[in-house]
């Protein structure tokens, strides 16, 4: 009797075992990813060889590129603050394909969700910064996620696909900011262009290494990124509501069979993706521009979706995807400037990247020493 | 036309899917081919269709060595696959299905459908087809729609034809047609090979047996010879044993009792049509039927996957007729699903993910909103011992398990929950005869320990074996009952009853 309770004892033991991380996954997770940056850039020089560019100037602006990155810590601060915003929306993004939703409408919560942190941020004067500032995020992430919640609801009650209602729901947010920075009450006075009066110190995201150097801009902002990285891996990986997100993500029918509400999953996982996208949008409000200006989005929602692909969805690949991007942003400025080549060809090189990243077979095929030889067939 | 296999090894990296196996296929016989899943029997006939090339031995026609480059050779050469699931256009008529790939064309590309449908006559007159070739395939029922699919091979001139689990889809009648259309094939000379794991099938149509075991032949026979045990002990390595181990009959009190149950369908159509039952504590009611029935509408409405049009469902007493699912899990109502890859378990998460799918949410798992993973794990390890998951770690992708394993992951969440009532639908399609024995042992297990079990499965076999209470279903409502626990009930009028004959 004893024997067969140890042995059933031992046989448990040995299927807790994990196995060790294969070398396939270490391929598909860092080797090609990092492939996909080179070839990226090389092509990207071809692409400027194209455009009857000599190849020292080549040379120029890739140094450029690495110079306006990392190169000192003004490069590593633009770095971050670029970086910072596209994390942030990047990580709802990527909660949001987790549990099966493809919420491309990020752009759209980031402009509501810096729109009323702005509010928020100007209003209330008096406020002790320890109240005001928190105030003002959540405000931002509650804006997000209520206009995200929107496209939610509408899958949920009547099947609207959230593609189509999110990327009408950009173009609604442009407008309703744009007529919001016109209200008197929003305006700043004395302007005649739409800009919204300026956010009061008290709900500023402080500059963190001002007394350094006082043009580091980098900001308080980044300490929420890490805490949303690390929130979002949690709730993901540790919690009900993020069993629920994955399992519904990954089989909506076998989730529904155990008992899982999808329509309540949808909403809940909409409404999460939106509040960070808000706080993207408050970052930029609270720790960059100060104010809400026509456009201040910029694009970062959508940029924030390659961010959310490279980073394959994972809380942390979207950490060091969104650094990889906001570094190709801010060393792409340098590039700008000191070899004169078009900041768009940091564009071109981001989309290249992404290409690479989703054809792995192209990558191992251009790198072939990069990689074990595959396995020659499949097991039926 | 005499195929002949020689010394076949074929490797997928470390795994050896065909070792050294020797086979011969003559013309006018029926061989028979047994074997579990995974034995290899997919992959040695997908050599034989050209589709994988082996990595050592050689083929021979009429003695002749031949070497297939790709799919397309196997029927070059006149052998052709009849597969399991049906690769027929819906749209099309059956003629058309029949030429597609190798339309005969005249003039500028002309379709020259009119010989086309001549020569699917000529077929259907020389085997005894009867299948119209101007019907559309999505009205023909399955068993016609396999006949398409045989004249689609005989089409293309083969002379040998491979059938992958034809019967698998067919009422007990329509395999008697099915096995007649199999002989008159072998009388015209045409070499058969009929893969199965229903051993008595194998007995009754089978010239000659082979049996396959880890990639090997290892055993031959003749049927007239063999019986059943020795296939399945060849089969699956270890003596199995067919008899369901039955505790004696003592239902209890009644668990679950349905009124005048309707159901549609999404399109309003009636998918049960006022079916009224109950189950018992302690008793197994098998509900047979051909698929397509009403039998997943009833489970849906029973498990609180859809709405009833009307009429009740009470289980305990309580009206749980508009119950949510995890009420009524809750409850003690244990569900294993009729197709475990769409509704049953999640292929990209883990096993140990997989195995608390439905009771992440219990206190023992979770606390708080956050999910207690090493006690998962630990249960987890345990079930997937007590259900003899074969598994070299749960942190695998279920997706990776054979069909077999993951059934009996799916089963091992449903019954180590504390249950009252197990519904089962198909919980042994696609499995091989060792798992089956395993889950019908476990099944029979809840019913002696009290529960309530009720089985849906298209299997007659199955029902007529488990069942102490057959009910027929039959375009949606229960068209006959049949109680057997007085004695062997009569399976041909159960098979009438499935096909709607009046009783």
């Amino acid at each position: 009797m004893t024997d067969v309770t140890n042995d059933k004892q031992t046989l448990m033991q040995q299927l807790m075992q994990r196995a060790a991380p294969g070398r396939a996954e270490f391929e598909d997770l860092v080797i090609v990813p990092i492939f996909a940056v080179v070839v990226a850039l090389i092509v990207g020089a071809l692409v400027m060889l194209a455009t009857a560019v000599d190849i020292a100037t080549i040379g120029r602006s890739y140094l450029a590129l690495l110079e306006g990155s990392v190169g000192s810590l003004n490069a590593l601060s633009e770095t971050f603050t670029a970086a910072a915003p596209l994390i942030l929306a990047g990580l709802g993004l990527a909660l949001g394909f987790r549990a099966g939703l493809f919420n491309i409408g990020a752009e759209g919560q980031i402009v509501v969700g810096g729109l009323v942190a702005a509010i928020v941020g100007f209003s209330f004067a008096g406020l002790p910064w320890i109240i005001h500032m928190p105030l003002t995020l959540l405000a931002g992430a509650v804006g997000g996620a209520a206009y995200a919640s929107i496209a939610g609801y509408l899958r949920a009650a009547t099947g609207a696909h959230e593609v189509i209602s999110t990327i009408m729901l950009n173009l609604s947010s442009y407008l309703l900011l744009d007529y919001m920075l016109g209200l008197n009450w929003v305006q700043r006075p004395g302007r005649a262009d739409p800009v919204s009066k300026s956010v009061l110190e008290s709900a500023e995201l402080p500059r963190l290494f001002a007394w350094i150097d006082p043009n580091l801009r980098v900001h308080a902002g980044i300490i929420l990124v890490l805490v949303a990285v690390f929130f979002v891996q949690w709730l993901l990986f540790k919690t009900k509501t993020g069993f629920e997100f994955r399992a519904s993500g990954e089989n909506p029918d076998a989730a529904r069979y155990a008992g899982m509400r999808a329509s309540l999953i949808i909403v809940a996982a909409m409404a999460t993706a939106g509040a960070l996208a808000g706080l993207a949008g408050a970052n930029q409000v609270m720790g960059v521009l100060g104010r809400a200006t026509p456009g201040f989005s910029a694009g970062i929602g959508f940029d924030a979706i390659s961010v959310a692909l490279l980073g394959r969805s994972h809380p942390i690949g979207v950490l060091f995807a969104g650094l990889l991007f906001g570094a190709l942003e801010a060393g792409g400025r340098q590039m700008q400037v000191d070899a004169g080549v078009s900041i768009d060809l940091i564009g071109i090189i981001q989309a290249l990247i992404i290409v690479f990243i989703a054809a792995p077979l192209l990558v191992r095929a251009i790198f072939p020493w990069g990689f074990q030889k595959p396995s020659t067939g499949r097991k039926e | 036309m005499d195929v002949e296999l020689r010394g076949i090894t074929k490797r997928f990296g470390p795994v050896t899917a065909n070792d050294d196996v020797n086979l011969t296929i003559r013309a006018g016989e029926v061989l028979g081919l047994l074997g579990e899943n995974g034995a290899g029997k997919s992959t040695m006939m997908n050599i034989l269709s050209g589709l994988y090339s082996p990595d050592e031995g050689q083929i021979l026609i009429d003695g002749k060595p031949v070497r297939f480059e790709g799919p397309g050779d196997g029927i070059a050469a006149g052998i052709g696959m009849v597969h399991q699931h049906f690769m027929l256009v819906p749209v099309f008529t059956v003629a058309e299905n029949v030429i597609l790939g190798v339309e005969p064309t005249g003039q500028l590309d002309y379709l020259d459908l009119k010989t086309a449908r001549k020569q699917v006559l000529d077929i259907n007159e020389k085997y005894g087809l009867e299948v119209d070739p101007d019907a559309l395939v999505e009205n023909l029922p399955v068993g016609i729609q396999q006949r398409v699919e045989i004249i689609k091979v005989l089409f293309r001139s083969a002379e040998v034809l491979i059938l992958d689990e034809p019967t698998a889809v067919l009422t007990p009648q329509e395999v008697e047609d099915f096995f007649e259309i199999v002989k008159s094939l072998r009388d015209s000379g045409k070499a058969i090979v009929f893969i199965t794991h229903k051993l008595h099938e194998i007995i009754e149509i089978a010239d000659r047996i082979n049996v396959l075991r880890g990639g090997r032949i290892v055993g031959e026979g003749d049927p007239k010879s063999l019986n059943e045990e020795e296939l399945a002990e060849m089969m699956v390595g270890r003596p199995v044993s067919f008899d369901v181990v039955k505790g004696p009959f003592k239902p209890g009190e009644t668990l679950l009792d349905i009124r005048d149950l309707v159901v549609l369908r999404e399109n309003d159509d009636i998918a049960v049509d006022h079916v009224s039952f109950h189950v018992r504590s302690g008793e197994v009611v098998g509900i047979a039927g051909v698929q397509g029935n009403g039998q997943s509408a009833l489970i849906e409405a029973l498990t609180g996957l859809q709405h009833a049009a009307s009429g009740k469902v009470a289980f305990l007493g309580d009206d749980i007729t508009n119950a949510s699912v995890r009420e009524r899990h809750r409850m003690g109502m244990a569900h294993i699903p009729e197709d475990r890859h769409k509704s049953g378990m999640i292929s990209n998460f883990t096993i140990y993910e997989n195995m608390v799918l439905n009771t992440y949410y219990d206190d023992r798992f979770s606390t708080g909103p956050s999910i207690n993973w090493p006690e998962v794990l630990k249960t987890s390890a345990q079930y997937a011992v007590d259900f003899d998951v074969r598994t070299p770690s749960i942190y695998l992708k279920a997706g990776n398990l054979s069909g077999g394993n993951q059934q009996k992951m799916v089963v091992a969440r449903e019954l180590e929950r504390e249950t009252k009532l197990v519904i089962a639908s198909q919980p042994t399609r696609g499995l091989d005869v060792g798992s089956i024995e395993y889950i019908h042992s476990r099944l029979m297990d809840s019913r002696d320990e009290g529960d309530g079990v009720l089985i849906v499965s298209s299997e007659l076999d199955e029902i007529m074996s488990l069942s102490d209470r057959i009910l027929v279903m039959f375009e949606g409502r229960i068209v006959a009952e049949f109680d057997a626990t007085a004695g062997p009930v009569d399976k041909n009028a159960v098979g009438l009853a499935m096909a709607g004959a009046p009783a």
